[in-house]
């Protein structure tokens, strides 16, 4: 039996209607996950004996800004009795109010969700150590969202140098 | 060497202090030993025996900033890397000197945007800029021989 087709198949026997949508792309399967199952279906997959995802290869989300809902958060999974690889998918509706925290799965989830909330601003819920971990401390927003400003300074040509030059913060010794 | 003929028979030169002090800042100046980004290969290519910066007495990088001269920031500096950078130079005993070592530390090069500051010399005085991406060995020492000419037109008061 082609394993992609048992993980579907015991997701639904187990959670009967956690999974919204399957995506597969030459193998690699990618299911949609209700946000409010996310959990369930990750103790699930880690804890049977036929599934054994044993290892969080990575969390990271997506920001499609035009589209409802605009955030997606994937989750990177790995078996490694099985040597198989899965993605789950959960679509976030409302940044503030995303998908309950995997930390009592994976420990590593902690710092996976740290990063996306810092980068992108999905605040996972219970996941009480969501602080500022690759950008400093005071950082305002989060700069990976689409609509954060794309560069920082203006580009200088020799028309518009002077106007620049006169607002560049140059250090005094 | 024809030198000892000036030595007359009381064993005394004359010179003028303030280039006999910047002789010697020019030809021992020491780095702080410190790389950000690729533009370190260079910084070390050009410290390593093809191109030997020994000639110019620099050969020694220090890791404490209490013992180096110059700051030579070679690659981009981080936002979150900027308050360090800051702090080490500020630790640096004077006289010290900065060379902006590529395009990303002279003013952000390829990476206009949130993460890079847009130039070193936002947080740090520098003196000599150095082009490229990264800079040929050759470009880095004509910025170490800018920086000399620049010292030795140096007067002492202005580091007192």
């Amino acid at each position: 039996m082609n394993r992609n087709q048992l993980v579907f198949d015991k997701i639904t026997i187990a959670i009967p209607d956690a999974i919204e949508e399957v995506l597969d792309f030459r193998g690699e399967q990618t299911l949609f996950i209700q946000q409010k199952h996310i959990k369930a279906v990750c103790q699930f997959l880690r804890d049977d004996v036929e599934m054994q995802y044993n290892f969080l290869s990575d969390i990271c989300a997506d920001d499609m800004l035009p589209d409802y809902p605009r955030f997606a958060v994937n989750y990177h999974l790995y078996s490694m009795p099985q040597n198989h690889r899965l993605r789950l998918r959960v679509r976030v509706e409302d940044p503030d109010d995303g998908p309950e925290t995997v930390a009592s799965v994976w420990a590593v989830a902690t710092w996976l969700e740290m990063e996306v909330w810092d980068l992108m601003g999905v605040r996972f819920k219970d996941n009480t150590s969501l602080r500022r971990l690759f950008l400093p401390e005071d950082w305002q927003g989060h700069p990976l969202r689409k609509d954060y400003p794309l560069g920082y300074e203006e580009v200088q040509f020799s028309f518009n140098w002077e106007d620049i030059d006169a607002k560049k913060p140059y250090a005094k010794e | 060497m024809g030198v000892e003929q000036k030595l007359g028979s009381m064993g005394i030169v004359t010179y003028r202090l303030e280039d006999l002090v910047n002789w010697g800042r020019t030809n021992a100046m020491w780095p702080i030993l410190f790389g950000l980004a690729c533009c370190a290969i260079e910084m070390m290519g050009s410290q390593a025996s093809n191109y030997d910066a020994s000639r110019f007495g620099m050969e020694l990088n220090r890791p404490s900033p209490r013992q180096s001269d110059l700051m030579i920031v070679a690659g981009r500096v981080s936002r979150k890397m900027a308050p360090v950078v800051r702090r080490l130079y500020d630790q640096m005993a004077a006289p010290k000197w900065v060379i902006a070592m590529g395009d990303c530390a002279s003013c952000g090069g390829v990476f206009n945007n949130y993460a890079i500051v847009q130039g070193v010399d936002e947080i740090v005085p520098v003196d000599v800029y150095v082009a490229g991406c990264p800079p040929r060995p050759e470009a880095l020492i004509n910025g170490f021989l800018t920086l000399h000419e620049k010292v030795r037109g140096e007067k002492i008061k202005d580091w007192a």
